[in-house]
């Protein structure tokens, strides 16, 4: 990468709240633009939070937040202007089941200003294409299959350009045979030099993309490193015993 | 002196449905607005804007129809305006609606998924965009069988206004009956009146219900 040093993510002491209970202890991450990025750890520990404070639909306590230079507990308009970079793709899709295919990808960049009418098409159906679903664009949501579905969730983040990528949990809600047709779709957008940061426990899909595997537990990452040292020779127990149970 | 029941009798009451229908419509398009209103605000992140809507609702709620009637007709003798029992109604009315569609509503946008506005804010669409293009149109569909159904109520509700002397249909029949003193045909007919307005709104609420059913378990 051109602008290997610049950061696309910067965490400095994140911690975040649910009442009392602490679901994010004092994180500090830092991605790099271009990184992709896995992030794995048992259920509660606290990686979906992690991600989701990057576009805020988490708000933090404390510390701080820089997405492609712009930091996000600055204030004024920075949460917009971060959200508009910042593509993501949840577990359960979250399709609007109200539009079609097309309409879901281009109600965004219409609504944000980005493009006009035949522009926002224009790019739909390039994604779409991308996703090698275009002959579904007017379809309704509950037309399609999990994995179609989340691979329009996927054009659809697309469609605003974004310079990152976050996937909470992409493929836990698909059955077993459509987990490939949507992981394949990942590995084309990791291999194209997008930013990615992926919370999901697909280890193949860790060993095939990954610059950096990252284990979390009870909201601290515990570990963290290139996929073969990750893998081949984990320092602690924990992601031992976790490593473990997952295989 | 007691005269006989007859024709024009009849074409009164009939011609007083008009002000029910009238003041069933002004209550309605009133309460729509006034409701999206309370609905909106009783589910929007402002503390303030759910304590002051919940306050509203639980006022409008939690007191009769008939003393709010009052309250607004007589309110206006305080505030040195002319009695006018159309606009008391139309007021009161309007409110009442506000609060319970108010409720209606933010139940039914609370039921829309929370995935849904969490995609919609991940897309860095404005609370605008979202409300518009995202949550009320799936709302809107949650909503629309509870919503004819107490526009059934609004209808039956406006015979109340009869008491601070809007002549809508129960008011005519209370005239007519008072010349004729034939009281189970005046009032009667006039319940079937009421009857043949909102039997059919409550069939299309039933089929509508139906239909959200059917969406739902496909």
């Amino acid at each position: 990468m051109a602008q290997s040093k610049q950061l696309a993510v910067e965490m400095r002491g994140v911690s975040k709240f649910f009442g009392a209970f602490q679901a994010l202890k004092a994180i500090d991450l830092t991605v790099e633009t271009g990184e992709r990025i896995v992030i794995c750890g048992p259920s509660g520990s606290g990686k979906s939070t992690l991600i989701r404070t990057i576009n805020q639909l988490e708000t933090i306590q404390s510390g701080t937040i820089t997405v492609d230079g712009i930091e996000l507990t600055a204030g004024g308009d920075n949460v917009g202007k971060v959200r508009r970079e910042v593509g993501m793709v949840f577990q359960q899709f979250n399709l609007f089941p109200h539009l079609t295919v097309l309409q879901n990808c281009m109600l965004a960049p219409l609504k944000t200003g980005r493009a006009n009418k035949s522009s926002a098409e224009a790019t739909a159906r390039k994604y779409l294409e991308r996703v090698k679903i275009p002959e579904q664009a007017d379809k309704f949501p509950a037309q399609l299959s999990g994995g179609q579905q989340q691979r329009v969730a996927i054009a659809r983040a697309l469609c605003m350009e974004p310079r990152i990528m976050l996937f909470d949990e992409p493929t836990s809600a698909l059955d077993p045979e459509m987990v490939k047709e949507v992981l394949d779709t990942m590995i084309d957008l990791a291999r194209e030099g997008m930013t990615m940061l992926c919370v999901t426990h697909e280890m193949e899909f860790a060993r095939a993309v990954a610059d950096r595997v990252i284990f979390m537990e009870a909201g601290a990452i515990i570990e963290q490193g290139a996929p073969e040292e990750f893998f081949g020779n984990p320092r602690s127990e924990r992601l031992r015993n976790f490593l473990g149970q997952i295989a | 002196m007691i005269r006989q029941f007859g024709p024009a009798d009849i074409l009164f009451i009939i011609e007083a449905v008009r002000w029910t229908l009238l003041l069933s419509v002004i209550a309605f398009v009133g309460g729509a607005v006034g409701g999206l209103i309370v609905a909106l605000a009783r589910s929007s992140d402002s503390i303030a804007l759910r304590r002051i809507s919940a306050v509203f609702i639980r006022i409008f709620q939690g007191t009769p129809l008939l003393m709010q009637l009052f309250l607004f007709y007589f309110g206006l003798a305080v505030l040195n305006l002319p009695i006018n029992p159309l606009l008391a109604a139309a007021v009161a009315l309007t409110f009442h609606a506000s609060a319970y569609l108010g409720e209606i509503w933010r139940g039914s946008i609370q039921a829309v998924p929370t995935g849904q506005l969490e995609a919609a804010t991940a897309l860095s669409l404005s609370y605008r965009d979202r409300m518009q293009s995202v949550i009320l149109p799936q709302a809107a569909r949650i909503g629309v069988a509870p919503t004819v159904g107490f526009l059934v109520q609004l209808i039956k509700g406006t015979s109340l206004t009869s008491i601070i002397g809007f002549t809508e249909l129960t008011r005519a029949g209370q005239i007519v009956n008072n010349a004729t003193f034939d009281p189970f045909v005046v009032f009667g007919l006039v319940a079937v009146i009421y009857f043949l307005i909102c039997w059919p709104l409550s069939l299309y609420a039933r089929r509508l219900e139906a239909r959200m059913r059917r969406a739902f378990t496909r």
